[in-house]
């Protein structure tokens, strides 16, 4: 279950997706889910699912890997689209008991999973092809102008950076973990909600203590290596951008612009 | 030329309560002095608690001795401005292969090292094709460390001590966590980089085999050093090295129990080479006897 988390799994191909600056991406995204948000009718989502095919498409990650994000916002989005289907006033289709079944409802209920499914899908597109390292540098770059505030933009970066690396590491362990309860008889699959709560915990504070200790290790080797903050620190690979990144750019202002035009069609 | 040289080294370790009162004073290291030469490739042995890898965490300013002086090519642990020099003189490899990889892709974790120390972008990328070369990882550049095996994670570590130019490599049980092919490899990059590099090589181990090829061995027991020498004369002394709970290279153990047993064996037998070069012609006189 644990597994089915995307965010943070780089897949390693060359694409044109991959080969843009972490910026771009970054800012694409945003500008990407800003447009699912703003505007709504069947044309701007028409030109939402092309755009997204596209990148899907440039970006040469099986669909298949793209999709995996999803399994993991299901209950959200049940949840959602029941809420809007049943609790929207407007002209019935059905009842059942006291909860009535609106067009209005339909409708809202369906763009409402587009607009989550989208999103979730653009994240994923994002770190799919921008390795965690990139991911952060971009951050770093791109938010470098909160240091004047005394934010500590590398700090938070590095950080970031170090959690998405154990995120697989610490996976692994869990499962590794609870297979040792298991074959000691801990019981994780029957009871409540509340008892198997309970029985997390003794999966919990193993993970926690040998967290820790990795932490503790990590600090070491990284102290080791000459690590000592962001102060004079040079990048193996330095942001800069190229043509490729400019074109980009001026593609995602088009395609803001066109989904902001859609609002002025009648449909 | 001395790349390290310690001279009457103390240190403890100090355990305190939430009050922060004393509780608990371990010595881990009392009066020890050691140096070791430019070039050579030294093996530290001892078991848990002997204080190697309180010894290891010394040579780059990670542990700072109580008493005495550490120094790394002339250069004093206790003097912070230097410690960013000396890391980047003695590097250092741990046991875990998993909890000293910072990055996600292989390449960018070997440049760790040299971004931190501020070298230029393009001698960056000149030191990590070299390192890569140096461990035979070129082919894994591009992978995600967790697709790697132990044996290679560790010369991935190994990859990214290099591309900082260290004179010294300390290496703090680095197969501790391999299974035997991966230790094979790890030892076998160790070995070249000390033959091709001149590198400094300090290699903490319980592995006795891995001892055997090294220039230097030294048995630390309790925080003291109690044998140094070349493997032949400190794996000589069998029976200090049992009461020291330390065990013995297979073939040395063998030949030592035949000896005991009154086979007229020479001592000092490392590999499994030499004892069948002393065994086999004392094994054809038997028989010749026994024909006869």
């Amino acid at each position: 279950m644990l597994r089915d988390i995307t965010i943070g799994q780089y897949y390693p191909v060359d694409s044109p997706i991959h080969r843009l600056d972490p910026r771009v991406k970054l800012a694409g995204t945003m500008v990407f889910l800003i447009s699912l948000f703003v505007t709504s009718g069947i044309a701007a989502y028409v030109l939402a699912t092309l755009w997204l095919g596209t990148l899907i498409y440039l970006s040469r990650v099986p669909f298949r890997f793209i999709t995996k994000g999803l399994k993991a916002i299901l209950i959200l989005l049940i949840i959602s689209v029941s809420f809007n289907l049943f609790l929207t006033e407007g002209r019935p289709i059905f009842r059942i008991g006291f909860l009535t079944m609106t067009w209005e409802g339909l409708s809202l209920a369906f763009f409402m999973a587009v607009r989550l499914i989208y999103l979730v899908i653009a994240s994923s597109l994002m770190t799919l092809t921008t390795t965690p390292n990139q991911l952060t540098d971009g951050l770093e770059k791109g938010l470098g102008f909160l240091k004047r505030f005394s934010v500590p933009v590398h700090e938070i970066s590095m950080m970031m950076s170090i959690a998405l690396r154990f995120i697989p590491i610490l996976i692994e362990e869990t499962d590794k973990i609870m297979k040792a309860q298991t074959a000691r008889g801990a019981d994780f699959e029957s009871g409540n909600l509340i008892q198997r709560a309970k029985s997390m915990v003794p999966i919990l504070v193993p993970l926690f203590l040998s967290a820790f200790r990795r932490a503790s290790d990590l600090a070491m080797a990284m102290e080791a290596r000459c690590y000592h903050g962001g102060e004079g620190r040079t990048k193996m690979k330095p942001l800069r951008y190229e043509k490729r990144d400019r074109i980009a750019y001026g593609i995602m202002v088009i395609y803001f612009v066109l989904m902001l035009c859609t609002r002025f069609l009648p449909f | 030329m001395k790349i390290i040289d310690a001279a009457h080294v103390f240190f403890d370790y100090v355990r305190r309560d939430e009050n922060d009162n004393i509780e608990e004073v371990s010595h881990a290291l009392s009066d020890l002095s050691l140096s070791i030469e430019e070039g050579s490739f030294v093996c530290i042995l001892g078991h848990n608690g002997s204080g190697k890898s309180t010894f290891a965490k010394l040579l780059n300013g990670l542990n700072l001795p109580k008493e005495g002086t550490v120094l790394i090519a002339g250069m004093d642990t206790r003097e912070e401005e230097k410690l960013l020099k000396i890391r980047e003189t003695a590097g250092m490899v741990f046991q875990n292969p998993d909890n000293q990889i910072i990055a996600n892709v292989v390449e960018e974790d070997v440049g760790f090292g040299p971004e931190n120390i501020g070298v230029p972008t393009e001698e960056i990328w000149r030191r990590v094709d070299a390192s890569l070369a140096a461990v035979g990882m070129q082919a894994y550049r591009m992978k995600s460390p967790n697709r790697l095996s132990g044996g290679q994670k560790q010369r991935v570590a190994i990859a990214g001590v290099m591309a900082m130019k260290p004179a010294c490599i300390i290496l703090d049980e680095p197969t501790a966590m391999l299974d035997p092919n991966g230790r094979k490899d790890v030892m076998a990059t160790v070995h070249e980089l000390n033959r091709k590099e001149g590198m400094t090589i300090v290699h903490i181990t319980h592995y006795m085999e891995e001892a055997v090829e090294a220039d230097r061995v030294i048995v630390m027991d309790g925080g003291h050093v109690v044998m140094d020498g070349t493997p032949r004369e400190v794996f000589s002394r069998v029976e200090e090295l049992r009461a020291l709970s330390l065990c013995v290279p297979q073939a040395t153990e063998l030949a030592y129990e035949l000896r005991q047993a009154g086979m007229p064996l020479r001592e000092g037998i490392l590999t499994r080479e030499e004892l069948i070069e002393e065994l086999v012609p004392l094994l054809r006189r038997g028989r010749v006897k026994e024909d006869a």
